[in-house]
């Protein structure tokens, strides 16, 4: 066992794993994440703590991830290469470790530019730090953990125990190449790893199929991500503007058509949609739990946290494994 | 070459305004290229602050003056004299002549009239694009020509982003992917495979990261000072 979390022993067991998301609010009030911990736990075995996801500034991962720890919802802790060093990420790692946090996932982090979209003011004239990228993290927590080293070669007395995540975006472009940046955060020493939200099951496929051929199925633990529709317009939305995403027009068109089942009445057609999205969530589930190579899902419904226990149960993945730490 | 911008003539009038005699002083190599600051550019600029002015009723005396290079002592040293008998210089050099230039007047103010933007190259006539970013430790080697350092939003040393759009960088769809050009580019060169080894973390400090760096030739400062005592 590597981290022993609660993650890790899941994978080990050979059932399929879920994950799931919880975003920190703009606030310094802990009761929105504490509320949220306790919406998520006993649905998924871990959560990911975002890290001022689209650079919006939000409660900082780690202290989101400390709040959850002690509602007993087990994090993953994000970590962005965008807004620190390689100074600043490693105290950190130490610190979130000494904090009790056995989950990291590496990520780049969206540009300062992004700013929520456009929807937030955000701190698109930030400096951004890159000083290391996920690859790069990703081998810093290895040789951190492994051999008790930082990344400069000065000793760790006690190394931090982290389950290591990266994450993938198997559709984007160049799309050949994508399989091999999967490769090389394995080969840096990516334990599991969460993928970008798969609408097209069929891209999936075809991209799992190369990543099995390389053999990555079985040095690390794939768990494809799910983003819960909730809205037509959000899926349009995905479609047209997020990178390495492309929703299938019939799902747009199944939601469409729920939409307008509810004629005028807003009420009713949130509430269609919602539905709808939900039976589109635990479809997807089904579909990518089947392609070879998968060890889970990593279920994300953005700021819709109370969708969890309902899709997870729909999908015949409750109650969630127990398996006592050895 | 230094690619610049001319300053909005907005906040170059709130700098001068106060001074009674001002040169605005050209310099004729890059930033003459990209059409911001070389002598002719100064010339419509002394005549704009002049116009101003007139329109402010402010009493000013505005010359302007151009010469080849900002950064070599020779070329500016013929007009050092009539230089130094302004209130204040406006260079419109890149920030590397601003501050050579301030370096070697005595006190007199030397005020920036562009903005110093990148290291660029003309692929037209009116477009500049940046392509270097004079980060001391070249690897353009490993990466099929293409900068990762100066081209990539997040300067990534092992591949793109998951923000890559149809080529385009997540930060816009107006900026290439550098790492989307570094591997069609590989891919059709066959150098692909360079890019499967991990690139690891790097040393930075070749940068500007390490302080600001200085470049000592030590045989071209003996053969000059043998020069020197000789003659």
């Amino acid at each position: 066992m590597k981290s022993g979390s609660n993650l890790e022993r899941v994978i080990l067991s050979g059932q399929p794993a879920v994950t799931a998301e919880l975003g920190p609010p703009m606030s310094a009030d802990p009761h929105e994440v504490i509320h949220k911990a306790k919406i998520l736990r006993g649905f998924c075995d871990a959560a990911n703590i975002t890290d001022c996801q689209t650079a919006v500034v939000r409660i900082s991962s780690i202290g989101g991830a400390v709040l959850a720890l002690r509602e007993g919802l087990e994090p993953v802790m994000q970590m962005t290469c965008r807004d620190r060093n390689r100074i600043a990420i490693q105290a950190d790692l130490l610190g979130a470790a000494a904090l009790g946090v056995k989950n990291c996932l590496c990520i780049a982090g969206d540009h300062q530019k992004f700013s929520a979209a456009g929807r937030l003011k955000g701190h698109p004239g930030a400096k951004n730090v890159y000083d290391v990228d996920t690859t790069q993290l990703v081998g810093i927590l290895k040789k951190m953990r492994d051999e008790g080293l930082q990344e400069g070669g000065d000793k760790l007395e006690v190394p931090p125990k982290f389950f290591i995540g990266a994450s993938w975006t198997p559709a984007a472009d160049p799309i050949d190449w994508r399989p091999y940046n999967l490769k090389k955060k394995v080969d840096a020493g990516a334990d599991f790893i969460q993928t970008q939200g798969i609408f097209d099951v069929e891209i999936f496929k075809s991209q799992m199929e190369k990543a099995r051929n390389l053999g990555l199925h079985e040095r690390t633990a794939i768990l494809g991500g799910i983003i819960v529709p909730r809205t037509m317009m959000m899926l349009k939305y995905m479609d047209a503007s997020v990178a390495g995403v492309s929703v299938p027009k019939p799902m747009i068109e199944r939601m469409k058509k729920a939409k307008d089942a509810a004629g005028d009445d807003k009420k009713k057609a949130k509430e269609l949609q919602e539905e709808e999205g939900i039976k589109i969530t635990v479809e997807l589930i089904h579909q990518v739990l089947e392609i070879p190579g998968i060890k889970g899902v990593h279920v994300q419904a953005i700021e819709w946290e109370t969708a969890i226990e309902k899709i997870v149960k729909a999908a015949g993945l409750y109650p969630r494994p127990n398996i006592p730490e050895a | 070459m230094i690619v610049g911008q001319q300053k909005p003539f907005d906040e170059i009038w709130d700098m001068v305004k106060g001074f009674k005699r001002v040169l605005v002083f050209g310099c004729n190599t890059c930033v003459a290229i990209c059409h911001a600051g070389g002598s002719k550019e100064a010339e419509i600029l002394a005549s704009m602050i002049r116009m101003k002015a007139k329109q402010e009723g402010v009493t000013m005396e505005v010359n302007h003056a151009g010469i080849e290079r900002h950064c070599e002592p020779e070329f500016f040293e013929p007009l050092m004299n009539d230089v130094k008998t302004y209130d204040l210089v406006l260079s419109t050099a890149c920030g590397v002549g601003v501050n050579f230039l301030a370096e070697r007047i005595g006190d007199i103010q030397v005020y920036p009239g562009i903005n110093t933007s990148f290291f660029g190259a003309v692929p037209e006539a009116g477009v500049f694009t940046e392509l270097c970013a004079g980060c001391g430790n070249c690897i353009l080697h490993l990466t099929g020509g293409i900068c990762p350092i100066a081209r990539c939003s997040k300067q990534l040393m092992n591949g793109p982003c998951g923000g890559t759009n149809n080529g385009k960088c997540e930060v816009s769809d107006t900026v290439d992917c550098g790492w989307f050009l570094i591997i069609e580019r590989m891919k059709r060169l066959g150098t692909l495979e360079k890019l499967m080894e991990i690139q690891p973390p790097r040393n930075w400090s070749f940068g500007t990261h390490g302080g600001p760096r200085r470049v000592t030739l030590e045989h071209i400062k003996e053969f000059e000072e043998k020069e020197e005592k000789k003659g």
